[in-house]
């Protein structure tokens, strides 16, 4: 138990986030009377804040090499939103074509950007202030003005849609084949693994233990092909009928894939000697994490399914918490951030590893704006005002420090859902956009001051002359 | 005897998980020079903080009673009321202010309608006569050298009607001759004025030289309170009592194995990077041979530190000019990473400032330099990396519960092994060493010159700067007396003593003078 308190206090700062996160989604749940966590509310805030979570990431890049922001990003995407809107709706060119170039051109900005930042030291703020006075003007001289609607529905699709009840299209023969060489591959897999054990006795019961899980993934995959066997699981045990099973399928997998990391790697620790969290943290942890996304995603089964845009930010995330944890370009970016002298004496090419991080910005800009303009299904001159500000918001909620090398994905991520779930919430609400700026910033506000208090202790001297004078009065 | 000025009784500070102190105790005597002893993480500058208010009332157990009256300090500006002023190791002066505008900061002399420069100026100039400190008081602090800086502190302790004095490792950044300067400043305010000093120091020749009283510290605890008015305390005495046991060398042996030449620097020239008709480097040839230790000894601002930095791939200066040769083959090193690909490593003298990444795990800090080495295609390998900071931690014995324990929470010592352990890792040939002992305790230091040695004997040159003079005569098998960026000697370890280097380094300033 102890061992429990101890990786709580270790992990304190993930946790706090986490559970903010939740409390505010009960306050927000209680104060709309259950409109925050409908179906369609939940589809909706996926697709309000998807942009916003792939401008913290790569705001969070910028941040981790040394506190430095980009402010030029809404202006970065509603300028590839024009350029995606000139394309397709004015030239009618081809949608795939045209989003590959409007990524290319986000490329291009952050390496006009990452120059004047990285090889001529200009400080960032300067010129990514003067990039988004650029590409705004920029955006108002190619759209002269104008907004551009609508756009071609393979675009839109992208990023508007929910992903089929693909279930219903799956061909069983195939599907039954692919089960069988999965259970094949796991069952081998979990042989090759076991095979070091020198015990008769160990080997056999791993090969019991191989049996099981194949015949399991086999159960699981055997009855995803057989659609009617789940819709009436599921009925049967809900009492309802899902819209979209597929979305309950792909949540039930990717629980299963959670808890399944979660355990592997406190084994791989326990393995290789390294410290480790008790068994009892590791699996609250993970079922609690599992209970959530397959919450959210049975939600979701009950309207039309997961949403489009879901699959882009799994991807961001994923390749960006793979690159920060686990690259060496990831590593040199907290290098960078957390004593740039340091780094370059280590043989680190900090301006490249500066100008890779702006010119991902815009490229992660781009893609917000693409995700924003199929969205909003036109290209604005106004689009992206101020998005700047959610995503550095964001990272900071999350636990980036300001003065960079400090800061995760999955940090920003919470920070991101949090900003999100106070817009959708006050909004639902109906409270006015002023008072949900004043909120907004006082939660910037009281998530940094956390981070700061309790980072440096910092006593109240003041406090204490109050304490102090009260208690000799007393 | 006079009345005790200060006692501070039963003083006990815990940080989480960390006793710092445990019941401390100490009597300073009005009118004496005090000198605080101990290893890195003996409590000393805590217990600095606990009196000058920094650590206010109630964050701690135990009283403190001044001038016969118990204090409640709850911030720095209660204890400087009474004339306490503490001097920290990190100078508190803003480089872009001037001496005068320092020296008033927070204490601004504001007449009708705003600050009064005339007299500000003019009780600066009257203070720096006091410490002196010949200046303009309008110059910016950041074209002064330190010497002058920790002057400029002192000067501004005396505007705060200095009654006590508390210096923390004041010579620490100082060159032998500044140091000497302050301490015989000191010594002349308890002279003349009676101001009592509290000091930290590292530096055990200076204690012997300027304190009355010696109080040892170890592990949060007051070992005891050595009398040094008549005659002086054994350098021996207060190490047996820092570090509990009789250090029977303070350098430990190696029998010298020297092969050929590894390192050749010819005719090395180096400008300054922004006054770049500043020569900083004057036509420097030095050489080191696989399995030696050379010395560099001088001043600081001799150019030592640029030497090495503009050879570490010219990380550092401007027009740079000559040849660096490894095992004969001349070498092209445009950057630290080039640097590092040929087996050059450079340790710096600023661990915080420029050595470690404070906010990243020892693991982190380790591999740094050559990730390669546990990663394959960009992709880093954990397992392997995590063994390798494994193993440096148990050959250079870093104490730490966690190689992924933030090396912010290790003490200096413990850091500055980090920082060797993270250059071993990088596999060099050639280590340059830039002051590889400073800020370090006396245990801590054994073990880095027993490292130093052990680097040695399996081939490698290493390349030493050092400002403690003991120390080069008891590391190096040969040293180069540098003097305003050129090198005006070569001694074998045999010929050296502290009298001839000095000698070297005087004889060649006033030439400088002169012309």
């Amino acid at each position: 138990m102890s061992n429990l308190k101890t990786s709580f206090s270790k992990n304190l700062k993930q946790f706090v986030m986490l559970i903010t996160l939740m409390v505010i989604i009960i306050f927000f749940q209680v104060l709309t009377r259950g409109t925050l966590l409908k179906p369609m509310n939940v589809f909706n805030l996926i697709n309000q804040n998807a942009y916003v979570v792939v401008l913290a990431v790569g705001m969070l890049m910028c941040i981790l090499t040394g506190g430095n922001v980009d402010l030029s990003v809404g202006s970065v995407v509603a300028f590839v939103g024009a350029c995606a809107g000139t394309m397709m709706i004015t030239w009618k060119w081809d949608p795939y074509l045209s989003t590959f170039l409007c990524l290319l051109a986000g490329i291009v900005i952050g390496a006009w950007h990452g120059f004047w930042i990285s090889y001529v030291n200009i400080p960032a703020f300067i010129v990514t202030l003067s990039g988004q006075l650029i590409f705004r003007g920029l955006t108002l001289i190619v759209l002269k003005g104008l907004t551009l609607s609508p756009f071609p529905k393979a675009f839109m699709n992208l990023s508007t849609g929910a992903i089929g009840n693909f279930m219903l299209e799956i061909n069983p023969a195939a599907l039954l084949i692919f089960t069988v060489i999965i259970s094949l591959a796991v069952f081998f897999l979990q042989l090759k693994s076991f095979y070091h054990e020198e015990d008769d006795e160990k080997f056999m019961k791993s090969l019991l233990a191989a049996l099981l899980i194949s015949f399991a993934v086999s159960l699981a995959v055997f009855a995803t092909i057989h659609y009617d066997v789940v819709t009436h699981i599921t009925r049967f045990l809900l009492g309802t009928e899902l819209r979209n099973v597929s979305s309950l399928v792909i949540g039930l997998l990717l629980a299963a894939g959670v808890i399944f990391i979660e355990i592997k790697r406190r084994a791989d620790r326990k393995r290789k000697g390294y410290s480790y969290d008790s068994l009892e943290a590791t699996l609250i942890r993970a079922l609690v994490i599992a209970a959530g996304i397959i919450y959210f995603f049975y939600l979701l089964a009950n309207y039309t399914g997961a949403p489009v845009v879901l699959i882009t930010v799994g991807i961001v995330l994923l390749v960006y918490s793979y690159i920060t944890s686990k690259t060496v370009m990831g590593r040199h970016l907290y290098a960078v951030g957390g004593n740039e002298k340091a780094a370059r004496l280590s043989g680190v090419k900090t301006e490249k590893i500066k100008f890779l991080a702006y010119v991902n910005m815009s490229f992660l800009a781009a893609v917000a704006g693409l995700i924003f303009s199929a969205r909003l299904q036109s290209a604005s001159p106004q689009a992206g005002n101020g998005f700047e500000l959610d995503a550095i918001g964001a990272c900071y909620i999350g636990g980036a420090s300001a003065y960079g090398g400090i800061g995760t994905v999955g940090g920003t991520l919470i920070g991101a859902l949090i900003m999100g779930v106070l817009n959708n919430g006050m909004s639902i609400m109906g409270i006015s956009i002023d008072m949900q700026q004043v909120v907004k910033g006082l939660v910037l506000l009281a998530a940094v001051a956390f981070d700061v208090i309790s980072k440096q202790k910092i006593s109240f001297p003041f406090l204490t002359r109050i304490f102090h004078r009260r208690a000799s009065a007393g | 005897m006079a009345e005790a000025l200060l006692e501070m009784r039963g003083i006990t500070k815990t940080f989480p998980g960390v006793k710092a102190l445990d019941n401390v105790n100490l009597t300073v005597q009005e009118g004496e020079i005090h000198a605080i002893v101990g290893e890195n993480g003996a409590g000393k500058s805590t217990l600095m903080n606990v009196l000058s208010g920094i650590y206010p009332y109630g964050s701690y157990e135990g009283e403190i009673v001044y001038e016969g009256q118990e204090c409640r300090f709850l911030n720095i500006k209660d204890s400087e009321r009474l004339g306490i002023v503490i001097i920290h190791q990190e100078l508190a002066l803003v480089p872009y202010l001037s001496i005068g505008e320092n020296m008033f900061l927070g204490n601004e002399q504001t007449g009708f309608g705003g600050i009064n420069w005339d007299l500000t100026y003019q009780k600066a100039s009257e203070h720096m006569l006091e410490v002196g400190l010949e200046e303009n008081p309008r110059t910016l602090i950041k074209d002064i050298g330190v010497g002058k800086q920790q002057l400029v502190e002192i000067a501004k302790a005396l505007t705060k009607n200095v009654k006590l004095l508390i210096l923390d490792e004041p010579t620490s950044a100082l060159n032998d001759e500044d140091s000497l300067n302050l301490l015989n400043l000191l010594k002349k305010f308890r002279e003349e004025r009676g101001i009592t000093c509290i000091m930290i120091s590292h530096k055990l020749n200076e204690i012997a030289y300027v304190a009355d009283k010696i109080t040892i510290l170890r592990d949060g605890s007051t070992i005891e309170t050595l009398d040094n008015t008549h005659g002086k305390v054994a350098e021996p005495r207060i190490i047996k009592g820092m570090v509990g046991r009789e250090m029977v060398d303070r350098f430990p042996k190696r029998v010298p194995d020297i092969g050929e030449k590894l390192l050749e620097i010819e005719n090395w020239t180096v400008f300054h990077p922004l006054y770049t008709e500043r020569k900083l480097v004057d036509n420097v040839s030095v050489n080191v041979r696989r399995g030696e230790v050379v010395g560099i000894a001088g001043l600081i601002g001799a150019g030592r530190t640029e030497l090495c930095q503009s050879v570490f791939g010219r990380v550092y200066g401007a027009k740079i000019s000559g040849t660096v040769k490894k095992a004969g083959q001349e070498l092209v090193l445009g950057s630290a990473a080039d640097a590092i690909a040929h087996g050059f490593a450079y340790i710096t003298e600023d661990r915080k400032g420029d050595g470690l990444v404070l906010s990243n795990s020892v693991t982190h800090n380790i591999t740094l330099s050559r990730l390669e080495l546990v990663s394959s295609k960009g992709v880093i390998d954990k397992d392997r990396e995590r063994h390798a900071a494994e193993d440096y931690r148990e050959k250079l014995s870093i104490r730490t519960p966690d190689v992924e324990q933030l090396v912010s929470n290790l003490s200096g010592g413990n850091q500055q092994k980090v920082l060797v352990g993270k250059w071993m890792f990088a596999q060099p040939d050639i280590m340059m060493l830039d002051e590889p002992t400073r800020g370090v305790d006396v245990g801590a230091k054994y073990e880095i010159y027993g490292i130093i040695n052990q680097l040695v004997s399996e081939g490698k040159a290493v390349l030493m700067i050092s400002s403690e003079l003991p120390e080069l005569l008891g590391m190096c098998d040969r040293i180069y007396v540098m003097a305003d960026g050129r090198i005006v000697g070569e001694l074998p370890r045999a010929e050296a003593s502290q009298e001839i280097i000095m000698d070297m380094i005087m004889q060649a300033s006033k030439g400088a003078q002169t012309t």
